[in-house]
Formats: C-alpha cells, structure tokens, sequence
C-alpha cells in the first residue's frame, strides 16, 4: 500500500470522539427516553425495528441540533467554564465541520424516519430541529431572558415526534407531554442558571438570574412550576392515564412543588448558600424519567 | 507538518476509517431490517 504525502499546512482531522461530544449525548438521554415513552404510550403495537429506527432519528436529530447549536455558539461556549472544553472553543475541530456534521445529521435522521415510520413524524422532527437551531440558538438566546421559556418547546418534541412515528396522528395525550416538558424547563434551567449565573453573566448570555436578579428568578421558578403542576396532573384527572401514573404525578409533582417553594424563600446570592435550587435542579431531572417511564408502565400494565 | 503532528493525524484517519466503516455496516442492518418489516407489514 503507497501512503500519499501530506500538504504542508493540512488542518488535523477532527477526533471522532470530539464529533460524538458536538451532539451532547447527556442531554440526549432524556430526549431518546421522553421520546421512546410517547412512543410506546401511543395506542397500538409498532414493528419493534421500525420503532428503534424512529428512536434512533429522534437521538440522532437531536444530536444534528445540538451540533449545529455548538457551531454557532462556539464563541460564547469559550467564555463559559462549563462549556469551554467543548471541541469548537478548545480548537480541537473546524467550525466548518461542525456545520457539515450537523447538517448532514439533520437531513439523515428526518429523511430515514419518513422512511421508516411516516411522514407526520419526519415533519415534527425537522420542525423540532429548526425550533432549537433557528428560534431558540440564533433567535432568542442572545437576545431576551424568555429565551428558556420559548425555546424549552425544542425540548419538548420529542414524546410528540415518537407518538406520531407510531400512530401517524398526534392527540391531546401527545400535546400535554409536550406541556408538561415546555413547563418543565423554565424551572429546571432557571435553577441551574442561579448557580452558575457568573458563567452566562461572563457570556453575555441575558438569563434570568443575569437580566432580572436572583429574587425575580426564584419567583418565576415557583409560577412555572404551578402549570406545570396542572399539565402533569392533567392526563391522569382526564381519564387519560390511569392509576399508576396518577398516583406518581401526584408525589413527583408534590416534591417539585415543595423544592420550588423552598428555592422562592431562599435568599443567599453566592453558589454556596443555592442548596435549594441544586436540588430542585437535580429532583427536576429525576421527574421527568420517573413521570415518563410511570406512564409507560401504566400503559403496559393496562395492556 | 511536524512529525508529531503527523502520526497524530494518521492515528486519527485509522480511527475515523475505522467508525465510519462500522456506521456504514450498521446503517446496511438497518435498512435490511426496515425493508423486511415493511414488506411483512404490507404482507
């Protein structure tokens, strides 16, 4: 085998490792999860290959939208601790092939999940992915402290995208899982964006906690955190699910409140004093997997 | 280029080669299998 010579001036390669790290495959755990439960709460029985396909171009779509967030975002991830070891800001990769990646990833997952489940579904994830690249990431994150609240509907697809890959149509069941995660995020990033607000101050990125104070933002925690309360409750009181899921709205949703009361009393400004918003950070997390997989194990049971 | 720099950048070629090799295989099963569940659900 002949090796060909090098140019001079070639860039390297980015790592594939680095290229898996542009799709931040944390956040994507709870997309594949959110969305593998609207998938399998949806009434009927989907061929169990073309499911895991439709699961699998949720997390790959996410994916493609979480790496072309990075390539826009890779000056402002710089200036942040928390995100300035990501591959564009640390130079371990061109802007360039971010772009190509997550375009190409884009394009992939939506044309393979109208192959495999249907058309309703591909349209859903394409609209989920230009939600967060275009309105939430170019839009509104630089400029308006809403940005969370409107660009937390990007979040919240991905339950409606697996409903609709198994049932081509999508329902009230569907539209309140969407509620319940469009609601969610508001209280789960603004907890998070109080402790490490020096981060996003440094940015220049307008969050709550930067643009209003950490009392208006631990207020605004507590009366998100009341709809959000109603949406999850909601499927249950209308008959939609049953008693399993019922049951575990109702605790979850309990603690939720009780840890966004205690953030809303708290008053410390330093990080160090935050135990109530780390740990409603923390318990939001929690929430949603066990919420979601309470409705999936009331559907099997119901079964 | 520094030799350094060019081991670096063959090491990362091999790998790459490697996983893009194992996605392309795994993309091939996959659509092997869409097709035989799509044929068995228009059955």
């Amino acid at each position: 085998m002949t090796t060909i010579p090098l140019p001079q001036t070639q860039p390297l390669p980015a790592d594939w490792r680095d290229l898996l790290a542009l799709t931040k495959p944390r956040v994507m755990s709870l997309v594949v999860f959110t969305g593998l439960c609207g998938l399998i709460a949806a009434p009927g029985a989907m061929n169990p290959v073309l499911a895991f396909t439709a699961v699998l171009c949720i997390a790959l779509g996410a994916g493609a939208a979480g790496a072309l967030n990075q390539w826009y975002e890779s000056d402002i991830d710089g200036l942040m601790k928390r995100t300035a070891n990501r591959p564009l800001p640390a130079g371990r990769m061109e802007r360039q092939t971010a772009l190509h990646f997550g375009v190409g990833l884009s394009v992939f997952s939506v044309v393979l999940i109208g192959l495999a489940a249907n058309y309703v579904a591909a349209a859903w994830l394409a609209v989920s992915i230009l939600f967060y690249v275009l309105v939430y990431t170019v839009w509104l994150k630089r400029r308006t402290a809403q940005n969370i609240v409107i660009g937390g509907a990007a979040g919240a697809f991905p339950p409606l995208i697996g409903w609709a890959a198994a049932t081509g149509d999508v329902t009230a069941l569907p539209a309140l899982l969407f509620a319940i995660i469009f609601l969610w995020t508001p209280p789960h990033f603004w907890a998070l964006s109080l402790f490490v607000r020096t981060d996003y101050a440094a940015a220049g990125v307008p969050m709550l906690p930067v643009v209003s104070g950490n009392k208006v933002t631990r207020v605004q925690i507590l009366l998100y955190t009341l709809p959000m309360v109603a949406a999850a409750i909601a499927p249950w009181a209308l008959g939609m699910a049953g008693t399993i899921y019922g049951v575990s709205a109702l605790v979850l949703n309990a603690i939720f409140l009780w840890l966004a009361i205690a953030v809303a009393r708290n008053d410390a400004s330093e990080p160090a004093g935050m135990i109530p918003e780390k740990r409603l950070f923390k318990f939001s997390i929690l929430y949603l997997f066990v919420l979601f997989g309470a409705l999936v194990a009331d559907r099997l049971v119901l079964a | 280029m520094t030799p350094d720099q060019e081991v670096e950048l063959r090491r990362r070629q091999k790998s790459r080669s490697r996983v893009t090799a194992l996605l392309l295989g795994l993309f091939v099963v996959l659509m092997f299998g869409i097709s035989v569940a799509k044929m068995l659900i228009n059955r």
